[in-house]
């Protein structure tokens, strides 16, 4: 009836675990019994939950991957604290099977669950608003994509107390992930989790990629776009090139492990570096998938806070699009031990080493950007300044690790965690930091307290100094990435810097959600009344803050390359229209967010092997998808009184101001 | 390229018509972009083929147990289901939805038998104990033929829709549309097909 699901599955002897399900399960009644009380369950349902307009999805993407940070962190900092102490006979407090967990959940989260939701969310509300569109190319499909990636997120919350999470490493090589060694369900978690994300993100791929290229403002050229759409529209493309590629490597992964095949396995013909191939073939343009639009929200930056046009625009697009494309010839380097031989590992090291050059224009064009212009030092520029130097940094290391000779040596030590880390969180994390400060005040329509973001930046940069730059010296001292405790007494120095690290980045995070509560309660004091709070240069400025649901009365036409800073030259922005038509907008609808509800079931049912259960949520799936696909009430028109209103409202509010 | 654009947004302006045949364009534009990712899936799995093809284990060769003339007979079934497929396409652009249906309703049929020739070939093998477990070749080849069979599967699926879609409101924008990503749907399995069939079959029993 339930398959392999028993009581025996919900870990009571774990009291780790049992107080963080119970740290989770009141939160989460805490939070159903405010909403409750505060009677918000109409509000949340109508204007959230059921909403297709890209702004709202976009911020409940970045909700759902700070709550993921904090998840994440406390992995992280769980097993900084085991390797302080872990040493010299002692077990520390994390038993093998629950540490192998914890990594592996750390890196799921952090790169699949915190940095991903975060593009994207940035993505979905800068996007259309920076090419002037109403909203994306396909809505619905928007909202379908938020809501099977949070199927996604629940799957992957309640490995945590129902059952377990896969041991084996964030990307579950095999055998390791195969049946015979991890009999359990935590390998099904992390496939199933996956594989209904990674769908929503195809879909978001697909979504934004003709957005992108079908919904720009008139007179908006490919090369007129502002610089963050570039890099969305590259990033997208390397999703629906790549993610492809994880399904159909995980496809495979579930075949050897629910019908017995042999595609990874060690007998029967099965070949394990088959899929070490494959998922690097994703995994490799994933870390630029992340990063590009990282880089696009710096050169935002850059450009904005010094007041200055981009330095060298047209070289930063074919630079992105380089990198877009070398992403998908280097995967190799991530196993130059596999033994393919030296003129194989030759092409990918000087591939890998390749990148370093686009990537170089990029940081001096960011540099040449700043120079001479009057750089205002806001909380967006420092993290900008924190990116420069610790991205070379890490990007220098990464050139290290491609000479293959060196990476034998460094292959797997705590070197390469120091120099991923190096790059995603000075390189993505900073980035997206920088992108949520800067963007805040237009999709909340108030700017967060700028001292507090300090604070928080000041604690990340150096906390990830403390946390990482002892790593590199372990790596090149031997010691091994994954270990669960060590018996040279010479690491344990180190790791004690590196536990101290991570607690100051904790005291980061703490600023970070203080400066949204602090901001929230002082939002008169620095309410956004011009939509225009930084002097912005990029259309997304030219709308009020936040946009109306319809975001542009009139679609912007567009003459040059920084838009809204083109318009305030020519004193055309602000200006009141003469008149106003209906505008074209989608319904608001359940069906993603049921389509995924039967997803997560069906996916469920398939980690647990209950089949019926499995069947009900494919077919009820199927159904809802059907459904959706009668359903001719899908669209309505505002009708242009309604415009007018909101549009002079803006207006009057600016003229108070004024 | 801007004025390009610009007549685009008179278009917008003029009427809705015209904003309904750009939501088309894109529609059918990101059915086409979708389609080019299944196509890397394929990839994917064609590539997997290629690695394990002689990792026979042991077990049966693909000369052991292929049986070209049946995988003939299914080709054809395929191919001329595509044809079928254009002559509604061709149907559908006079706007007479009574032929339509016709055509798609054989198109339908011609699906199935595919399947369930499809079907037969696999239950036969297992029966005979060479099932996708015997060996890293037989999972590739159950796998590559299966996701093919997956999607015709989905495409019946899809056709059965779309035919109580055009019984019920014609042949309207929208399901003109859809009809227009069917189709594209429907061929693009045709041509994985081809390469199955070349990959596979003729390879696998040369």
């Amino acid at each position: 009836m339930f398959g392999k699901l028993t009581l025996e599955a919900i870990p009571y002897h774990e009291p780790i675990i049992m107080g963080a399900m119970g740290f989770i399960v009141l939160g989460g009644l805490a939070l159903v019994a405010a909403i409750t009380y505060f009677r918000k369950w109409g509000y949340l349902w109508h204007e959230w939950l059921t909403s297709v307009d890209h702004k709202r999805l976009g911020v409940m993407y970045i909700i759902v991957a700070m709550v993921m940070l904090l998840r994440g962190f406390s992995d992280a900092i769980m097993m900084r604290t085991q390797q302080a102490i872990a040493t010299g006979g002692a077990e520390g407090y994390l038993p093998p099977h629950h540490y192998d967990q914890i990594f592996t959940a750390h890196g799921v989260i952090m790169i699949f669950f915190m940095a991903m939701p975060f593009m994207i969310g940035l993505m979905n509300i800068v996007v259309p608003l920076q090419i002037g569109a109403r909203d994306v190319a396909f809505p619905f499909l928007n909202s379908l994509s938020f809501w099977l990636f949070f199927a996604g997120v629940v799957l992957v919350n309640l490995s945590l107390g129902v059952g377990e999470f896969a041991k084996t490493g964030w990307l579950a090589y095999p055998p390791l992930s195969g049946i015979k060694f991890s009999p359990g369900v935590g390998v099904d978690y992390y496939i199933w989790s996956l594989q209904i994300s990674g769908i929503g993100t195809l879909l978001t791929g697909v979504n934004f990629f003709i957005t992108i290229l079908k919904m720009r403002a008139p007179g908006m050229s490919l090369m007129k776009m502002p610089i963050f759409t570039w890099t969305a529209l590259i990033t997208n493309i390397l999703i629906m090139a790549a993610f492809p590629i994880l399904t159909a490597t995980l496809g495979l992964l579930t075949l050897d492990r629910y019908l017995g095949m042999h595609f990874f396995t060690n007998d029967l013909g099965g070949n394990m570096m088959m899929y070490v191939n494959l998922i690097w073939a994703w995994g490799h343009p994933e870390v630029y998938i992340l990063v590009l639009p990282a880089f696009g929200i710096f050169s935002e930056v850059t450009a904005t806070f010094s007041s200055k046009r981009l330095f060298g625009y047209t070289s930063m697009v074919y630079a992105t699009a380089a990198i877009g494309f070398l992403s998908f010839i280097v995967w190799l380097h991530h196993f130059f031990t596999m033994g393919a031989g030296g003129n194989v590992n030759a092409f990918f090291g000087i591939a890998t080493m390749v990148i370093s050059i686009p990537t170089g224009v990029k940081i001096f064009n960011w540099l040449f950007t700043m120079y001479q212009g009057r750089v205002r030092f806001t909380t967006p520029i420092l993290w900008t300044l924190g990116f420069l130097v610790t991205f070379t940094i890490g990007g220098m290391t990464g050139v290290l690790l491609a000479v293959p000779g060196a990476d034998f040596v460094l292959h797997n030590s705590l070197f390469l965690i120091a120099h991923f880390h190096n790059v995603i969180i000075g390189g993505v994390v900073f980035g997206y930091i920088a992108g949520f400060v800067y963007w805040f005040p237009k999709a909340f329509g108030f700017t967060l307290n700028e001292r507090i973001g300090k604070y928080s930046f000041w604690c990340w940069l150096v906390g990830f100094y403390l946390a990482f730059m002892p790593l590199y010296v372990l790596g090149f001292m031997g010691m091994t990435r994954r270990l669960n405790h060590y018996d040279n007494p010479e690491w344990q120095a180190y790791l004690i810097v590196a536990a101290i690290g991570a607690v100051v980045i904790a005291f980061g995070i703490f600023f970070q959600l203080l400066q949204i509560v602090v901001s929230i309660r002082q939002r008169d004091k620095n309410r956004d009344v011009t939509g225009d709070p930084w002097g912005g240069r990029t259309l997304e400025w030219s709308t009020s803050s936040p946009p109306p649901f319809y975001n542009f009365a009139h679609t912007p036409v567009i003459k040059e390359r920084d838009a809204f800073w083109d318009m305030k030259e020519n004193k055309d922005a602000y200006s009141k229209p003469k008149g106003f038509q209906k505008i074209h907008m989608p319904k608001n609808t359940a069906a993603g967010l049921i389509i995924s509800a039967f997803s997560l079931v069906m996916g469920f049912a398939l980690i647990w092997h209950i089949w019926w259960l499995a069947i009900v949520g494919l077919a009820g799936g199927l159904v809802a998808v059907l459904a959706r696909m009668f359903n001719e009430d899908i669209d309505y028109y505002v009708p242009a009184e309604e415009v007018e209103r909101i549009e002079s409202e803006h207006l009057k509010n600016m003229a108070n101001q004024a | 390229m801007s004025t390009e654009a610009l007549n685009q947004h008179d278009a917008h302006a003029s009427g809705h018509e015209h904003e309904h045949h750009d939501a088309s364009d894109a529609k059918v534009l990101g059915f086409w972009v979708y389609l080019m990712t299944d196509c890397i899936l394929f990839a994917t799995v064609f590539a997997t083929f290629a690695v394990l093809a002689n990792s026979y284990a042991g077990g049966p060769t693909g000369a052991d147990i292929f049986e070209l003339p049946f995988v003939l007979v299914e080709t054809m079934i395929l191919l001329v289901s595509s044809f079928t497929f254009g002559m509604a396409s061709i149907a559908s652009h006079k706007g007479d939805s009574a032929p339509v249906l016709r055509w798609l309703a054989i198109t339908a049929l011609l699906g199935l038998s595919f399947i369930i020739m499809e079907i037969y070939e696999f239950h036969h093998l297992i029966v005979e104990g060479y099932g996708p477990d015997r060996s890293a070749f037989l999972s590739a080849f159950f796998t590559l033929v299966g996701t093919h069979g997956l999607h015709v599967t989905c495409g019946l699926i899809w056709l059965v829709v779309m035919m109580v879609q055009i019984k019920k409101n014609g042949l309207n924008t929208a399901n003109n549309t859809r009809m227009m990503n069917l189709s594209l749907f429907w061929h693009f399995l045709d041509i994985i097909w081809i390469f199955v069939f070349t990959v596979v079959y003729l390879l696998g029993t040369l």
